[in-house]
């Protein structure tokens, strides 16, 4: 706990820097008869993000000298292994958006999700893989008329178009 | 009298059959969503909005109003029969409610909870319907200067009343602004803080991507972790003659009733109280002002009244200000200003005078909501029983495919996608380390109207600070907004705290 929590100090101070450099594209200072420059709100606001990151990491600092630094782990073991599967998945299913489109995804992420971290039976994962892209289709695409991404499966969809629109 | 008249037209708005339709819908799907563990109002807001494109914008503004008291009824729903409160709002509805439950009365605890729900939501829309006209006349005489004070004294009331930790709520609000930065500068229209000179920052951070990541992905990954349990889920029947007894019962209440509504209502105006202290300060009242204090936490009717009466009305007075003077008084609220300014509605007072056939349309659909959140919720208990029997994880993944594909839809690309994973895994550690993330949602929501406000001051003053000063009720603020600011630090001169971690949303 105590070690995320200077991580995560130093994390947004760093962030908070980046904020700043990147900030003095625009001027940050007082341009006289108008007012701030482009730039000064996001860069004084990350200052103060950086003093506040500083305040955070001093106490913890402190916390640790003075021996009440919280001890406990921060996340438990179990609960890790299944937050990164998750995480992962996540950024698979994105990932396989660019390249394979949303209806090839998110089956397989109801796949792997509903098998490996719920553990159902497979009657009800196919049930689920099946008919949630097609309520996908008829909601955003039938309806709502937005294209949702389908990478290299867009020629497969050619019909479908050529019937609903 | 004109309110009357205006409200009378507003209905005639919401009892269109579209609005009528989308109202029970909306209060079905909330009280579903507010029953679940984990989901509250608030995620419910960030994961349906790209979904209510379908609808005209005033139906859909309706819709969501609608999803907001549906989630505040259906909170109490899991904190009775799981004992595990289906939002943090309804935290405090387990104290009473749960014992209730273990005691066989889990069908007077829903009762108690619908009915409470109900008259605080009714009382409360009564005080927002004749508050409402008189604020939003006060902002009228509003420019830049007193915009700015505004939002800073919005601001300020996290640092003073929030009960975080200061230098993390002050750090989570500044983030907050920054990331509102992104994107080309309001007034000269050049670039900045374009990351990795990636197009898609071009048009800056929306509100939704962030709250889909942060209450959509992260609250998933919490969910993941803090309820791996199960919780054994009492059942409960109602009958008519347990409504009927129910409804006997709860005539004693009636003080607990007036009084958590009052209190919840102007809890809730606040930007950081809200419904969540409301409903803890309501039980904490009605427990000292009891005559039998002692039944309290054994399964007090009351105790279940109290705070069902005040998150209701507290929900409803964040929408006060958001309505009159464009400043949310809570997370839900932020969000369905994010959609009304996405929509070309933009709060504040002109709405009420540029559109007040809508403005009165969702006042009045926040009567219709309540009638029907009330029976709907009664009618359907065994409905409930059943989705709360259903594992979390289809639940989980269907909230996940939820956020992907809503996260897209908005402006169709996959970079929103993207963001929403970083969020959602950032929020989800901020929050573990008790960030909160309510002040961060809040700053990125009216970071544009305070840099454009605090900008078109000082060009209108031709670049005198002093403007923010001489303008007595930009001056009022500002003083206000010191002393909030101010608060701790008088506090901790008063007796040193001991480092006690602070709560999250």
């Amino acid at each position: 706990m105590h070690r995320a929590e200077l991580l995560m100090a130093v994390a947004m101070m760093a962030l908070s820097v980046v904020f700043m450099v990147m900030a003095t594209d625009l001027p940050i200072g007082w341009v006289p008869g108008s007012g701030p420059g482009g730039g000064a709100f996001p860069f004084w606001l990350s200052l103060i993000m950086l003093v506040a990151g500083a305040v955070i990491l001093v106490r913890e600092l402190r916390a640790r000298q003075t021996g009440r630094a919280v001890r406990k782990p921060f996340i438990n073991r179990v609960a890790l292994l299944d937050i990164g599967l998750v995480c992962a998945a996540v950024v698979a299913t994105i990932g396989l958006m660019h390249v394979v489109g949303t209806y090839v995804a998110i089956p397989l992420f109801l796949v792997f999700y509903l098998r490996v971290i719920g553990r159902h039976g497979w009657s009800l994962i196919a049930a689920f893989a099946v008919v949630t892209p097609i309520v996908l289709f008829l909601f955003f695409e039938v309806t709502l008329r937005i294209l949702l991404p389908k990478g290299i499966t867009e020629p497969l969809f050619f019909p479908l178009y050529a019937f609903f629109f | 009298m004109e309110t009357l008249a205006l409200l009378a037209d507003g209905f005639a708005l919401s009892l269109s059959p579209l609005n009528l339709f989308v109202v029970v819908l909306g209060v079905t799907i909330g009280l579903f969503v507010g029953a679940m563990p984990g989901l509250g109002s608030v995620n419910g807001v960030a994961i349906l909005l790209p979904m209510t494109f379908l609808v005209p914008p005033a139906s859909a503004i309706i819709f969501l109003g609608a999803l907001y008291y549906g989630a505040m009824y259906g909170g109490a729903i899991s904190s009775i029969l799981l004992g595990i409160p289906g939002a943090s709002t309804a935290v405090a509805t387990t104290f009473d409610g749960r014992p209730m439950a273990q005691q066989g009365k889990a069908g007077l605890a829903l009762i108690a909870a619908a009915v409470g729900s109900f008259v605080g939501g009714t009382l409360s829309v009564i005080l927002f319907t004749i508050f409402a006209q008189p604020l939003a006349d006060v902002a009228l005489a509003f420019g830049p200067a007193e915009e700015f004070a505004l939002v800073l004294l919005a601001f300020t009331t996290f640092v003073g009343l929030g009960g975080d930790d200061i230098p993390k709520t002050i750090l989570m609000i500044v983030f907050g602004l920054v990331l509102s930065t992104v994107g080309l500068d309001l007034i000269s229209g050049q670039p900045r803080l374009i990351f990795f000179d990636l197009p898609g920052f071009y048009s800056g951070i929306s509100f939704l991507v962030l709250a889909i990541g942060v209450y959509g992905i992260g609250e998933i990954l919490w969910t993941l972790e803090t309820t791996r349990g199960k919780a054994p889920v009492t059942t409960a029947r109602i009958g008519l003659r347990d409504l009927w007894a129910g409804v006997r019962q709860l005539s004693h209440s009636v003080r607990t009733m007036t009084f958590g509504s009052v209190l919840g209502f102007f809890v809730g105006l606040l930007p950081a109280a809200g419904a969540t202290p409301a409903s803890l300060m309501a039980y904490g009242m009605a427990k000292t002002l009891s005559r039998k204090p002692e039944t309290f936490g054994k399964g007090a009717v009351d105790g279940v009244v109290a705070p069902e009466t005040a998150n209701n009305a507290a929900s409803t007075g964040s929408l006060m200000p958001m309505l009159t003077l464009g400043i949310p008084g809570s997370p839900t609220t932020a969000l369905l200003l994010g959609g009304m300014v996405m929509w070309g509605l933009m709060p504040g007072p002109m709405l009420f005078i540029e559109e007040p056939g809508f403005v009165w349309g969702l006042i009045s659909s926040l009567y219709t909501a309540n009638a029907f959140a009330v029976i709907i919720n009664l009618a359907l208990i065994p409905m409930f029983v059943w989705a709360l029997r259903m594992p979390l994880t289809i639940l989980c993944a269907m909230v996940i495919v939820l956020c992907i594909v809503g996260g897209y839809a908005p402006d169709q690309r996959l970079h929103d996608v993207w963001l929403i994973a970083v969020f959602g895994v950032g929020g989800y550690l901020l929050r573990k380390l008790n960030y909160p993330l309510a002040p961060l949602v809040l700053a990125l929501v009216l970071g544009p109207l305070m840099e454009k406000a605090f900008r078109q001051a000082l060009i209108s003053a031709q670049g005198d600070p002093m403007t923010f000063l001489e303008r007595p009720l930009s001056a009022s603020f500002l003083v206000l907004a010191a002393v909030f600011f101010l608060l701790p630090l008088l506090k901790g001169l008063r007796r040193r705290p001991a480092d006690a971690p602070g709560r999250t949303p």
